[in-house]
């Protein structure tokens, strides 16, 4: 298992993308927006925390497809799935890694990021607690999509297709909490339902995705 | 642990392709698959595998004993040869290397990244592959694929090598290897008589 995730790491690092290519499509996104909404800080910072969350998110999608087509291609599921590791413990693996290529990276980036969009100070806090807690689910609802696509070519459109519905509730509860914070407001009752879903999808998805991959797999 | 496989009946996209396929494989003992094209070896050694479950008919004596070299090797190219073989090795559970680069004659490829390498001295490095998983039961498909002559022999060697030490290997193959202890199953008889397909196969 840990061989597993130091391989994925090293791939990641070493092949450029894992870690670049979500944070500079954050990058992108929130800095684009400014130009976009026009000079008007009040607007700005009132969508703030929305757009950062957007942005997370389409940044988390961006890499999915990598998280299983790229060992589907090369053999290596094929192997791994005849290796002494539970296929549960392969996909679970799998979606850490991208986690910590991608959903960590964005929650460091975003206070960076959140003064381009003139983010109000109270906010601050609440965005990078939002996005630790709700990325994790966007990994594994991801990781999931990718075991549902794995082994169709140019799978990538059918899984956007498939994994943005799911990551609606956690958008709606991430932003919530990133947006009652700007305001000042108690955050507990949508924190706690981000929560919740994060660690539901984590102990309940992996075994899905394993299912879904044993039958790809055949 | 023998292996043993009884009245196996495989399918591929839905058709049924080989049926009453039996055969054992005891510790030692290495056996060759032949057939045309197409008449299911690759299906059958994945049933073997375990990663498509059989039709009807079963496989004892394969749970957590078997190292499955496919067509692909699973390697990755931006790890080294090095990095690519300690990975396996320590999926399985191990960690000594050295005896699979020497058997393979990657020694002075070592530190060299997989995606360099000749489709040769990759297909080694996926043989290689086999000798650090440390399981008894090797099951191979077309694993001469663009080797050379003297590769061919040098994978004969280590074939020979894990026979003597109380593996054993299954082996889809069209080159003679030169292993003449090996035995030789034929599936041609087993192709399967044609039938009208099952309908809950579409959802599944």
């Amino acid at each position: 298992m840990k061989a597993l995730l130091v391989r994925d790491l090293m791939l990641a690092i070493r092949a450029g993308g894992g870690f670049g290519l979500g944070l500079s499509f954050f990058l992108i996104v929130t800095v684009l927006v400014p130009f976009g909404v026009g000079p008007q800080t009040e607007l700005l910072s009132r969508i703030a925390p929305g757009i950062l969350w957007i942005g997370a998110l389409l940044a988390c999608l961006l890499s999915l497809d990598r998280i299983l087509a790229l060992d589907w291609e090369d053999g290596s599921l094929d192997l791994l799935a005849t290796a002494p590791l539970p296929m549960e413990g392969i996909v679970s693996i799998k979606a850490l890694a991208h986690w910590i290529t991608t959903g960590l990276p964005l929650v460091l980036a975003a206070p960076v990021l959140g003064v381009l969009l003139s983010l109000p100070i109270p906010a601050y806090q609440w965005v990078v607690i939002s996005l630790a807690v709700g990325t994790p689910a966007l990994s594994v609802i991801g990781t999931f999509g990718a075991a549902l696509t794995v082994g169709i070519k140019r799978g990538g459109l059918l899984m956007s297709l498939l994994v943005l519905p799911l990551y609606v509730p956690t958008l709606i509860f991430g932003a919530e909490v990133a947006r009652r914070g700007a305001e000042g407001l108690t955050v507990q009752a949508p924190l706690l339902l981000l929560a919740g879903i994060s660690f539901g999808v984590i102990a309940l998805l992996p075994f899905a995705s394993a299912a879904v991959l044993r039958i790809n797999l055949r | 642990m023998k292996l043993s496989v009884r009245d196996l009946a495989v399918t591929r996209g839905g058709l049924a392709i080989l049926e009453g396929v039996s055969f054992d494989l005891a510790p030692g003992e290495a056996l060759v698959l032949r057939g045309p094209n197409g008449i299911g070896k690759t299906t059958l050694l994945r049933s073997v595998a375990g990663l498509q479950p059989p039709e009807t008919g079963s496989v004892t004596g394969a749970e957590d004993q078997i190292a499955y070299a496919a067509h692909s090797d699973g390697l990755k190219a931006m790890l080294s040869v090095t990095e690519n073989l300690r990975f396996w090795a320590s999926v399985f559970g191990l960690s000594e290397i050295d005896a699979a680069l020497v058997a393979f004659d990657l020694t002075s490829l070592r530190n060299r990244m997989a995606g360099t390498l000749s489709a040769g001295q990759k297909r080694r490095l996926g043989l290689a592959r086999l000798v650090v998983t440390g399981r008894p039961i090797w099951v191979l498909d077309e694993p001469t694929v663009s080797l050379d002559v003297a590769s061919v022999a040098l994978f004969a060697e280590a074939v020979r090598g894990h026979l003597k030490s109380g593996g054993s290997a299954l082996m889809a193959t069209h080159i003679d290897l030169g292993l003449t202890e090996a035995r030789v199953l034929d599936l041609t008889p087993f192709r399967a008589k044609p039938r009208t397909r099952q309908m809950d196969e579409a959802f599944l």
